[in-house]
């Protein structure tokens, strides 16, 4: 095809058509990116301009007299882009760090994969020391930076178990509330956790201007929020007994709960063998948890919440009253100490309620209980039984037993107070007979109460007859504490009854032959009662639960001493310093206190060989 | 010869000149701006002070090429086109490797990149061998010939490798289309790249079908060509005359079928013969987004810096991403980013009219030639400009591969700015001779 001057002339037509096209297709897409849509603006925006997070201070933690228990401390986290440590020598850096390479590698891969091109912490909560160690040679490596963070003291190093743990938050967390971002802490058990919503406060936002490497360029204030510190949370505890109560309860294993019987508050609140938190925060932390949590005497574990024991002899105050309300003995009904059916100790043929309970005859109670579960004559044994047991449930519930007493004290357990459906589900309907469940009313068989329970029981004999829900925060940040909490809950039970289970727990520790005598205060009239709960193979746990004074009582405790033999050995003398302690102020007899402060285990000498002491619980504090 | 002496002044095409200069400087205050260098212009160690070190040797260059009579550039041009060919063949051994390309000479502190100069040297070449003695093009061996002057430099080039130079080569296309290939060359050639780069970018993309749901965007493609393709066939059939009618049919026909052939082959070929980080690596090339973030990484953000620009932009040097060096070599290869986060849709679409402009402006110089040497020449200083500025501004609005090429007068470099300049220079003497030469 051959084509003439003209026409070849003409293509030059085509060609500036397809320039023009060009041009015009590169306007309208220039107007389409520029001027129709924000999608681009937007991602250059997220690009250029960082919110800086303005941490607001944490609340502190504070107890009953305003002494400080936990406060906020500084330390340093150290951030990395992984975008510009591409050329950075790894070894040399993992010397400096002091890390492993290949456990630097791993940090750096982590890092890499959250994002290439924002921080994300390489080292967590470095010490100042730590920090002063590596902030001279930062400047070698442009991808590292510092970012300060509070971190949480525990200022005396006691009621950890309670404080809790404040540390950072998990996928989990940053899923169920968007204010978390990766590497943020928050309060993941205790205290710490239960007031989480007010303790952080509100966080301010900065905005910034970034460059490609994330430094800061330029400051937006329009848009800027300050920060709001977090509320703080008064704790119902007392610093000095609280202190006082680890420090008896060092080298055990145990439990010590006291309340104020009017408010319910709870003073001290001990498992023992307890540990110091901070050990659980910075660097440490993995070594301290690991050894925590492998150590057999379980100090993780909150035993005066937790842990769940027969109740024994106390139980049979319980009974007492119950059986005095409902009119089935008086305070002088005086019962044989007839051993046929079930055991007892010491010598004594017939008591009456006060000598019973001082004696803690077997007997006594077993018979006070058959009475209140036989009271239909024209019913079977089957039927009455049940009946009577349906009432007895009810009624030893309003004691708190068997409740998630403090439920809101976190990991609080119920106990166990068996009712009819339960029996009935073991035996089968009409299968079983007061002869079937008898051991409950010497307060062994399936009873279980924890220490709370205990104390709690306590402040209803210091009450009279009533009990505020045992509770651990006196206020929030000065709203005081809600009105739930501040609810008479009455047992049923009228006041007149408590007067002989008083003189009881009064003679228990007055009287010579009295099996809480190491609880004795001179210038304070405690009234106590002795428990022991038997292990097989191994020594019993020592119990004792306590008020005093006996008028206008200030406080009412339980003390568990593990493996430790009878309650009278231990835990009353435990309660008696505790008590003199608190009413007190101090303790004047510094040999009582001390054949506490230094013994461990055996506590029982029968079980030397067997029950070894176990070294120190706490992973070497740091200096 | 006083006949031939030449009234510069007045002869001289002042509007191109003009144009030129005004971008060149509107490229310097981008530079300045891209290299956070506002308060030190003045320290010529820094980039934007380079850059005007380079201009003034430049304006002297262009007083120099235009001083030279255009019977100069004629004669020399094959020695011009031998010595590139040298240089292009050792800089290959001896060159500087610059960003995995071995494409610069080395001179103390400045660089020197021979393939700017091939462009001018190819174009003069081309034209002396088209033009002597009214050569023919209808026989094979000039066509063949004068392809093969083109592909030489264009082979050694692609040895550095510097594919963006490449593809500049490939616009002497136009110049052969100007001196007589057939257009169904171009219109296939132009017509397979248009359907593979919808291919590419529809087939990426998610939409909806009835009785499907979702899949790739590149069955509505292949639906809509195959309808339009009819429509246009059964128009076109209408139109022509009934003894053509058959052939009409025949061809479109073929061209029909195999158009939604060769798009569907690419697509399935795209889908299941290359694997997911071929494929990623082609999609990034097209500007699409890819999950992977680091992937598209320089083309998203270039975006980003143009499109937040908005109407007006943000003012000179006013611009985050460019200040803040969010875009990647943002003084040369993506300086128009600059010019759309700081200038807008006004600025940046100015910048693109003035260059369709000259662009224009330059073939219409070509045809106002009576010599062929010149009239072949300015073809290819506009299809040289053209492919330049296609390539560079469709990469950083995301319309073309990111394949780096300076953009014309604009962005920082010497070698780049001294090449555009000797093209110019060369084609503006030439230009200025029209009307007493006949070659
Ligand atoms: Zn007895």
């Amino acid at each position: 095809m051959e084509l003439n001057r003209t026409e070849l002339a003409a293509r030059q037509r085509i060609v500036g058509a397809i320039v023009l096209g060009v041009g015009l297709v590169f306007v309208f897409r220039l107007f389409q990116m520029q001027v129709t849509t924000d999608e681009w603006k937007n991602r250059a925006e997220r690009l250029t301009e960082e919110q800086e997070v303005l941490h607001p201070s944490r609340g502190l933690c504070l107890d009953r007299h305003g002494e400080l228990l936990v406060t906020n401390a500084p330390s340093y986290d150290l951030m990395v882009v992984p975008r510009f440590m591409a050329e950075v020598d790894t070894s040399a850096l993992a010397a400096l760090l002091g890390l492993e390479r290949e456990d630097l590698d791993t940090r750096l891969s982590k890092a890499r994969r959250y994002s290439r091109y924002k921080a994300s912490p390489l080292l967590r909560q470095l010490n100042a020391e730590e920090y002063a160690k590596l902030s001279p040679e930062l400047w070698r490596y442009p991808g590292l930076s510092i970012r300060t963070k509070p971190v949480r003291q525990n200022v005396h190093g006691v009621a950890s178990q309670i404080v809790g743990e404040y540390r950072e938050v998990d996928r989990e967390d940053m899923n169920r509330d968007s204010r978390y971002r990766l590497g943020d802490y928050k309060g993941k058990s205790g205290i710490e956790s239960q007031f989480e919503l007010e303790l952080r406060g509100t966080p301010g936002i900065r905005h910034h201007l970034v460059d490609v490497r994330n430094n800061v360029r330029n400051t937006l204030t329009e848009l800027d929020s300050l920060p709001v510190s977090g509320n703080d949370v008064t704790l119902t505890l007392d610093l000095e007994l609280q202190q006082y109560a680890e420090a008896l309860m060092r080298g055990k294993r145990g439990a010590v709960v006291a309340i104020e019987p009017a408010t319910g508050e709870i003073l001290a609140f001990v498992s023992a063998p307890s540990y110091d938190g901070n050990l659980l925060t910075g660097t440490s932390r993995g070594a301290a948890y690991d050894s925590l949590s492998k150590h057999p005497w379980k100090p993780l574990y909150n035993r005066a919440v937790r842990g769940t024991y027969r109740p024994g002899s106390i139980f049979k105050m319980v009974q007492g009253l119950v059986a005095m309300q409902e009119g089935v003995i008086s305070e002088r009904t005086h019962i044989v100490c007839n051993r046929d059916i079930i055991g007892c100790h010491g010598a004594h043929t017939q008591d009456d309620l006060r000598r019973a309970i001082v004696h803690s005859c077997n007997p006594y109670f077993y018979d006070v209980m058959r009475r209140g579960v036989s009271r239909h004559p024209d019913l079977d044994k089957f039927d009455n039984a049940r009946l009577g047991l349906g009432w007895w449930t009810e009624r030893i519930k309003d004691f708190g037993l068997g409740t998630t007493l403090g439920g809101h004290i976190p990991g609080t357990r119920p106990g166990l107070v068996p009712d009819t459906t339960y029996y009935d589900n073991i035996y089968g309907k009409r299968h079983w007979t007061y002869r079937t469940i008898y051991s409950i009313s010497i307060g062994e068989g399936e009873l279980l109460a924890t220490p709370l329970h205990m104390a709690n029981l306590a402040a209803i004999m210091a009450n009279r007859g009533w009990y505020m829900e045992p509770h651990l925060v006196r206020d929030i940040g000065g709203k005081g504490k809600p009105d739930a909490l501040q609810q008479r809950q009455e047992v049923g039970v009228d006041a007149e009854h408590f007067e002989p289970i008083l003189d009881a727990m009064q003679l228990v520790i007055e009287d010579r032959t009295g099996t809480g005598r190491k609880a004795y205060t001179r210038g304070i009239t405690t009234c106590g009662k002795t428990g022991t709960v038997q292990n097989r193979n191994k020594a019993d746990h020592s119990v004792f639960m306590a008020l005093a004074p006996r008028e206008n009582p200030r406080i009412a405790l339980s003390v568990y001493v593990e493996n430790a033999g009878a309650g009278g050995d231990w835990a009353a003398p435990i309660a008696g310093l505790l008590v003199e302690k608190y009413i007190h102020g101090e303790v004047a007899s510094s040999e009582r206190e001390a054949r506490i402060l230094d013994a461990t285990y055996p506590l029982d000498p029968e079980f030397a060989e067997t029950d070894m002491p176990v070294p120190p619980t706490n992973p070497t504090p740091a200096p | 010869m006083s006949s031939r002496r030449l009234q510069l002044t007045s002869r001289l095409d002042w509007v191109t000149l003009l144009t030129v200069a005004f971008l060149v400087v509107l490229g310097w205050l981008n530079i300045v701006s891209a290299t956070a260098e506002a308060e030190v212009v003045w320290d010529l160690g820094g980039k934007a002070g380079k850059q005007l070190i380079w201009m003034g040797v430049c304006s002297i260059l262009m007083v120099g090429l235009l001083a030279i009579e255009g019977e100069f550039y004629i004669r020399t041009s094959v020695i011009h086109y031998l010595v590139v060919l040298a240089l292009l063949a050792a800089v290959l051994v001896i060159g500087k490797k610059v960003g995995g390309a071995r494409s610069w000479f080395g001179v103390g502190s400045f660089g020197i990149q021979p393939s700017e100069f091939a462009k001018t040297a190819t174009a003069l070449m081309v034209a002396w061998f088209l033009s002597r003695d009214g050569r023919p093009w209808r026989t094979l061996a000039t066509r063949l010939q004068s392809m093969a002057l083109i592909a030489v430099p264009a082979g050694l080039i692609l040895l550095q490798p510097d594919a963006g130079t490449v593809l500049v080569f490939g616009g002497f296309v136009f110049v052969l289309y100007r001196e007589g290939l057939s257009g169904n060359v171009l219109l296939l050639g132009v017509t397979a790249l248009v359907l593979a780069v919808l291919t590419i970018l529809l087939g990426a993309s998610e939409s909806w079908y009835p009785f499907v749901g979702t899949s790739s965007g590149f069955w509505w493609f292949l639906v809509a060509l195959g309808v339009l393709g009819l429509g246009a066939l059964l128009l076109t059939r209408a139109a022509t005359l009934p003894r053509f009618r058959k052939q009409t049919t025949i061809w479109g026909s073929i061209l029909l079928v195999g158009s939604m052939l060769f798009s569907t082959g690419l697509h399935l070929g795209m889908e299941h013969i290359l694997q997911r980080h071929q494929r990623e690596r082609i999609h990034v090339l097209f500007g699409i987004d890819v999950d992977n973030p680091d992937a598209d990484y320089n083309i998203r953000h270039a975006k980003a810096a143009i499109g937040s620009g908005g109407w007006a932009g943000k003012g000179w040097a006013q611009g985050p991403m460019t200040a803040y060096g969010f875009v990647p070599e943002q003084e040369t290869d993506f300086i128009f980013c600059t010019v759309g986060e700081e200038w807008g849709f006004l600025g940046s679409a100015g910048v693109v009219l003035l260059f369709v402009f000259l662009i224009l402006r330059v073939l219409h110089l070509a045809e106002r030639q009576r010599s062929q040497f010149t009239r072949i020449y300015a073809y290819a200083v506009a299809s040289i400009l053209f492919m330049h500025f296609l390539v560079n501004v469709g990469m950083v609005i995301g319309l073309a591969p990111v394949i780096g090429i300076p953009l014309p007068f604009f962005s920082y470099g010497g070698s780049s700015l001294m090449g555009f300049t000797l093209l110019l220079g060369i084609l503006l003497r030439l230009d200025a001779e029209r009307f007493f030469v006949l070659r």
